[in-house]
């Protein structure tokens, strides 16, 4: 069995024109970042990965996580952890009902809210679970929408350039949390980004697409 | 699965816009070459259209009807390209914008009624004018339903250039007017000019469907031309809905043939129209790029905003006048206001209009209750199954919105006859339905679409399916949009008269049908009751859509726009 995320011979076309090739594994807690101008493909090897790919694509080869072949499973079993540009908290929901979004159901009532507070802890923002997200800042927000992220218990995590809107003095707390956490949950990481820095922050192999 | 429709959702919509439009014009055309067996008609001939063609009023209605379609048509597309490319961005265009969902949401009849209260010869306008003058009587002029169907063109125009507006308004985002018009000012244009030089060309081809939606509505509009349309001959839809409630039942063969007519105008105005466009586009080709930078720019824009203040206006004050005479106690000519205020009118009027309220909010409750779940589902289906329809299913949608409904309601009538469900709640229910759809689809389908797909990918890769996606993340992101869009199909229901009188055969009254019935009484005191009662039945929806998302997001300060 194959640790990790693995891209076997993974061809993605668009209306028949072959648009990206990789094979690539990453290893559990290993970084993988893909560089590339924009229009190289990027965005649709993520949205490949979580299962996302607009009619019009077409995707050959496999792409397995932990041994489990995904490409044919539909997104929300997946269970690959995806941090956007922006942190899209939900805008209907407080903080800690961001947080239980992510939750699974298992975990109930008592258990349930612990679990968000002690989650919110440690992110350094205890007591902001009935914060409404938009009065939040953007390292803030970031926060949530990592954690967010890892209560979902997700086996991989993807980051589509998740960096480039926060100021420079946030930028490297946060990028250090989030690889801090990826490595210690033992987490295959696959970086999207056109940010030299993040790539030599994130101090694993590097792919040029396009 | 609570959402497993959503891959039948497109065809089941289609069906219920598409059947009935198709079985009533079926239902139609046999009558009109003289079929009809229930009334003795087995064999085809052409004496319906002689019949016809022997009425003396025919070619002066039938011009009528084109004439005021066709003028009302192009003073609203006028008004609101000009208000749009004088003022956009301002903050007059702001305020403007905010006026428009109330007076979108006034019925037709009811606007046409204000209206009629405010420029008939013993109207407000023309009281004004007496009291300095000392008249003592109304002047004796024709200036409600006057030969040429000028108040009838007025009345339609208060009520289709917000139409008109709004689907503008929809549809300018999406060119970046902003850009493009900096760039021709940068150029040294004139704002109005660069407007048309720049942004028209390009916006026009977004707004057709709609104008062509307009145009057939006010060839063959009922409610308004009976209320502000000429009576001798009145326009041709108002006509045939003479002979189909003629006590005469043979009447309805000559009402069928009128009303196909009535459906070749329709499509002859469309015709005409399309020509319109081609023969302008050719012309402003070379004057697009001419060089020439604009002048009397200033005019223009106080042109637009003039126009378009008034036109506001004359709805709104048509609603005072409307409340004012629901109060009124004695009031003689030429004073401004009655002598005394009376709650009369409305104790008298009251109960009987509470029942009728009843039915009418029943009735927009669920018809516009059902075009939401269908257009809901289409739109789920959309995100879920890359279901996304194109242009020529748009046509389809727009389909009851261009075929007149005077050409396939009796049509439908009969069809309900031969079924037995004519004169019921429930097909009164199901036509209302076909004529909320479009509304329905067209105010959500942009906000539902504009979502970021990104929120539902996220959602995925949390764990959730498409089901829980749409019920925790989707829908309840969009409650403002979807409530706005329930309250426009609920007040485009209020306001339908002509498929409630003939599909519910006159068994089915409504505030509306109830104010049409009043129309040639003209005992002011009433109209004002009903056309008010009526107003608020619509008015109601549209406090809920902004009353409902307020209460629910106090808290959330992201979903306070959009």
């Amino acid at each position: 069995m194959d640790k990790g995320l693995v891209f076997d011979h993974l061809r993605i076309a668009h209306h028949g024109a072959a648009l990206l090739a990789l094979d690539a594994t990453v290893a559990p807690g290993e970084v993988l970042t893909v560089m590339g101008p924009s229009g190289s493909g990027k965005s649709t090897l993520l949205a490949a990965i979580i299962g996302t790919l607009a009619p019009g694509f077409t995707l050959s080869g496999r792409i397995t996580l932990d041994g489990t072949e995904i490409t044919r499973l539909p997104p929300e079993q997946r269970r690959t952890g995806i941090l956007f540009q922006d942190e899209l908290l939900f805008p209907h929901l407080s903080v800690g009902g961001n947080l239980g979004f992510g939750l699974p159901p298992r975990l109930r009532g008592r258990a349930r809210r612990e679990k968000i507070d002690a989650a919110l802890r440690d992110i350094g923002l205890e007591g902001f679970a009935k914060r409404d997200p938009a009065t939040l800042s953007g390292g803030q927000k970031a926060r949530v929408a990592l954690m967010r992220m890892l209560l979902a218990e997700p086996r991989a995590l993807l980051l589509d350039e998740p960096f480039s809107k926060l100021d420079a003095a946030r930028r490297g707390q946060i990028r250090a949390l989030v690889f801090e956490r990826a490595r210690a949950q033992g987490l295959p990481v696959l970086l999207v980004t056109h940010d030299p820095e993040d790539a030599a922050a994130a101090g694993g192999r590097v792919i040029t697409l396009g | 699965m609570a959402f497993s429709l959503t891959r039948a959702a497109p065809a089941l919509t289609l069906l219920a816009l598409l059947g009935p439009v198709a079985a009533g014009l079926a239902g139609t055309l046999a009558p009109a070459f003289g079929l009809m067996p229930a009334l003795g008609g087995t064999e085809a001939s052409l004496d319906p259209f002689r019949a016809l063609l022997g009425w003396p009023g025919l070619p002066r209605a039938a011009t009528l009807s084109l004439f005021t379609g066709l003028a009302a048509t192009l003073v609203s597309l006028a008004l609101t390209v000009l208000i749009c490319a004088g003022w956009q961005g301002t903050r007059a265009f702001a305020a403007l914008e905010r006026a428009l969902s109330p007076l979108l949401s006034v019925p037709h009849a009811a606007a046409a009624f204000g209206l009629a209260f405010l420029i008939a010869p013993s109207g407000w306008i023309a009281r004004l004018i007496a009291l300095p003058l000392g008249w003592e009587r109304p002047p004796d002029v024709l200036i409600l339903q006057d030969p040429w169907g000028l108040s009838l063109i007025a009345g339609l125009v208060v009520k289709e250039m917000p139409f008109l507006l709004l689907m503008t308004l929809a549809a300018l985002p999406a060119l970046r007017p902003a850009q493009s018009l900096a760039t021709a000012q940068a150029l040294g244009y004139g704002r109005v000019t660069a407007w048309f030089k720049v942004i028209l060309p390009r916006l026009y081809p977004q707004v057709r469907l709609p104008v062509y939606a307009v145009l057939a509505f006010s060839v063959s509009v009922v409610d308004v031309a009976m209320i502000l349309g000429p009576g001798t001959p009145p326009p041709l839809a108002v006509q045939v809905l003479k002979w189909m409630n003629d006590p005469d039942l043979a009447m309805r063969f000559r009402a069928a043939a009128g009303a196909l007519l009535l459906l070749a105008l329709t499509l002859a105005a469309l015709l005409l129209w399309r020509g319109g466009e081609i023969a302008l586009a050719r012309l402003s080709a070379r004057w697009l790029v001419a060089g020439g930078r604009g002048h009397a720019e200033r005019m223009l824009r106080g042109l637009g905003l003039g126009l378009g203040a008034l036109s506001a206006a004359l709805v709104l004050l048509g609603l005072v006048g409307l409340a004012a005479w629901s109060f009124a106690g004695l009031w003689r000519f030429p004073e401004l206001l009655p002598q005394g205020w009376t709650l009369r009118s409305w104790m008298r009027h009251g109960p009987e209009l509470l029942a009728l309220f009843g039915q009418t909010l029943l009735i927009a409750a669920t018809s516009s209750g059902i075009a939401m779940i269908l257009t809901t589902a289409c739109l789920e289906a959309e995100q879920r199954h890359g279901l996304r329809p194109g242009t020529r299913a748009l046509w389809l949608l727009y389909l009851p919105l261009l075929v007149p409904q005077i050409a396939f309601l009796p049509g439908l009538q009969v069809a309900g006859l031969l079924t037995g469900l004519d004169g019921t709640l429930a097909a009164v229910i199901a036509v209302h339905v076909v004529f909320v759809l479009p509304y329905a689809f067209l105010s959500l389908s942009d906000p539902y679409r504009a979502l970021d797909p990104r929120y539902a990918a996220v959602a995925h890769a949390l764990g959730r399916g498409p089901s829980a996606t749409f019920w925790r993340v989707r829908l309840p992101m969009l409650l403002r949009p979807w409530l706005t869009a329930a309250a426009v199909s609920a007040a485009v229901s209020v306001g339908q008269y002509l498929p409630t009188l003939l599909i519910g055969g006159g068994r089915v009254p409504t505030l509306t049908t109830e104010a049409l019935a009043l129309a040639s009484g003209g005992d002011r005191r009433v109209i004002g009751v009903t056309a008010l009662a009526q107003t608020s039945a619509a008015f109601l929806s549209f406090a809920l859509a902004l009353l409902i998302p307020a209460l629910a997001w106090r808290n959330r300060r992201g979903m306070r726009h959009g």
